[in-house]
């Protein structure tokens, strides 16, 4: 019911009665069993001039994000952290649902959940990104891209930012009299404590299925995207479109989350893990 | 700033109350004179005007649907609400919460009663003391209630955080900030179901459902202060009985 709400009334019953249908014999429209992620592909380094960047495919599903670092002041009320923000762009080339402008409800929405998977898994260790304490920090801003989109852009958003920090570096710089100086040639790794992922699902009536389709976000009575750290705490959730979620329901979810989230960070590692 | 102790030898937390105690929550219906349907709500330090307009003709023309009505929802914090002036306009967290409590709201509105007409719902937090997503739902769903819109369940939310390692009901500002995890839960009492759920911050599988558990106990009993400030809103005194 994310995208494309415009398309209701019959075309959608019957869309979702032939859904459902396949859920009970236990197949997707794609022939994906219910628990079954698309395939997911990261490659990083794809843009030199970007401090990290990583383009992530989830089936055809494309995100490519992008890091830049500048050296800034830090927030007032946390003098010794350093600062990073996200952003989302749903590119008009994604989709057709998607317009040219400023973010709009559903690119904040999908900024701040990658936002959040990142904050409160503590993933960027922000108090090595301080020069000179309450004066001088490195400032990351993390840009993601939807290039393509076929359903669930929150975990491939997630990957691509997750991957694109794992692979990126910064400038290093020298404090000398107070004063913050490049050292050219020289990087350094962003330090990371944990590689968070997240895991989307679609409530279509009893049956959870993960990493949906369009047409499933579409007919699915709701959306719940759960972000999982690598201690298995989880560290974000949203519930991202309306619907009732009946509370057993969410139980379940959260525990497939916790498994599924265990084979992407697997998937994500194997890509960019050398050295981490 | 120093992170104070937010929970002392007695189990008390920074306000005094027990872990699974609400902060006093006052609520009325029908406050405001020019909308179809309103209310104001106090949780602790919070207030909240929620007002009602609709359902009326869509604006603009394009946007409205054959089959049933739509519903807008802005939540939007007074400038003045929160310690540091909040610059005027809509912010991200705004616009995500606004999103997030309309789709909440529009689980449960019957939407296909009025086609080709819009419903606005206004959420107006004059002062944020935590908890102004759950509080502003609250007051929402009376507002919906106060201007008649069919409605399968009237929803009720509170927050459930993480305090040095203790699971607490309804987190002030003090707890958000200072605490380990802050999660807003709506729901829809008499359906059994979440209709607004997020999380920040982390807390295990365990955690998750011990904090539903009290949030489902607490929404209770906000439900029955809804259902009493509609009452005494709308009760009308038997004839003969006027002092």
């Amino acid at each position: 019911m994310s995208l494309g709400m415009e398309k209701r009334g019959y075309a959608i019953k019957i869309m979702k009665n032939k859904v459902y249908d396949l859920l009970k014999i236990g197949k997707r429209i794609d022939e994906r069993s219910l628990d079954q992620l698309r395939e997911i592909k990261i490659v990083t380094r794809v843009v030199e001039k970007a401090d990290g960047s990583a383009l992530v495919s989830l089936g055809k599903t494309k995100i490519l994000t992008g890091i830049k670092v500048e050296v800034g002041s830090p927030y007032p009320d946390r003098p010794n952290e350093g600062v990073f923000t996200v952003n989302a762009e749903l590119l008009p080339l994604a989709s057709k649902s998607f317009e040219p402008g400023p973010p709009d409800e559903r690119a904040i929405e999908l900024s701040r959940i990658v936002d959040r998977c990142i904050r409160e898994s503590r993933a960027i260790d922000l108090e090595k990104l301080v020069l000179i304490e309450g004066q001088k920090v490195y400032m990351l801003y993390i840009d993601c891209y939807v290039l393509d989109y076929d359903g669930n852009y929150f975990d491939a958003a997630v990957l691509s930012a997750v991957a694109a920090l794992m692979s990126g570096s910064l400038p290093v710089y020298r404090v000398i009299d107070g004063r913050v100086e490049l050292a050219p040639n020289d990087r350094m790794k962003i330090p990371l404590r944990t590689p968070p992922v997240s895991v989307t699902m679609g409530l279509i009536g009893d049956k959870i299925v993960v990493d949906p389709l369009p047409t499933e976000e579409e007919i699915a009575d709701t959306l719940v995207t759960i972000g999982i750290d690598s201690d298995n705490v989880v560290a974000a959730i949203q519930k991202s479109s309306p619907g009732l979620l009946p509370v057993s329901m969410l139980k379940e979810m959260i525990k497939l989350s916790l498994v599924k989230s265990q084979e992407i960070r697997a998937k994500l590692l194997e890509a960019v893990g050398n050295g981490r | 700033m120093v992170k104070p102790k937010l929970i002392d030898e007695n189990g008390l937390r920074i306000d005094g109350r027990r872990p699974d105690e609400l902060r006093k929550i006052r609520m009325e219906v029908g406050v405001l004179e020019k909308t179809d349907g309103s209310a104001y709500i106090e949780v602790g330090g919070t207030r909240i005007y929620a007002g009602v307009l609709g359902p009326r003709e869509v604006h603009p023309k394009h946007l409205e649907l054959p089959d049933r009505g739509i519903l807008n929802c802005r939540y939007h914090m007074a400038s003045f609400s929160v310690d540091e002036r909040k610059p005027l306009g809509m912010t991200r967290r705004e616009i995500e919460l606004s999103k997030v409590l309309r789709e909440a709201l529009e689980t449960v509105v019957f939407l296909d009663e009025f086609p080709r007409m819009m419903v606005d719902i206004f959420i107006e937090v004059i002062q944020a003391d935590g908890g102004t997503r759950t509080a502003g739902i609250t007051a929402a769903s009376l507002a919906l209630a106060d201007a008649g819109i069919p409605m399968a369940d009237m929803i009720a939310a509170t927050a459930v955080g993480k305090v040095d390692g203790t699971l607490v009901l309804d987190i002030n500002e003090v707890e958000d900030k200072y605490g380990e995890a802050d999660m807003p839960v709506a729901m829809a009492p008499h359906l059994d179901s979440i209709v607004l759920l997020q999380l920040n911050g982390r807390m295990t599988s365990g955690e998750i459902e011990k904090g539903l558990e009290m949030a489902q106990n607490a929404i209770k009993k906000i439900h029955a202060m809804q259902v009493e400030a509609l009452k005494h809103r709308y009760r009308i005194e038997p004839e003969g009985m006027e002092t």
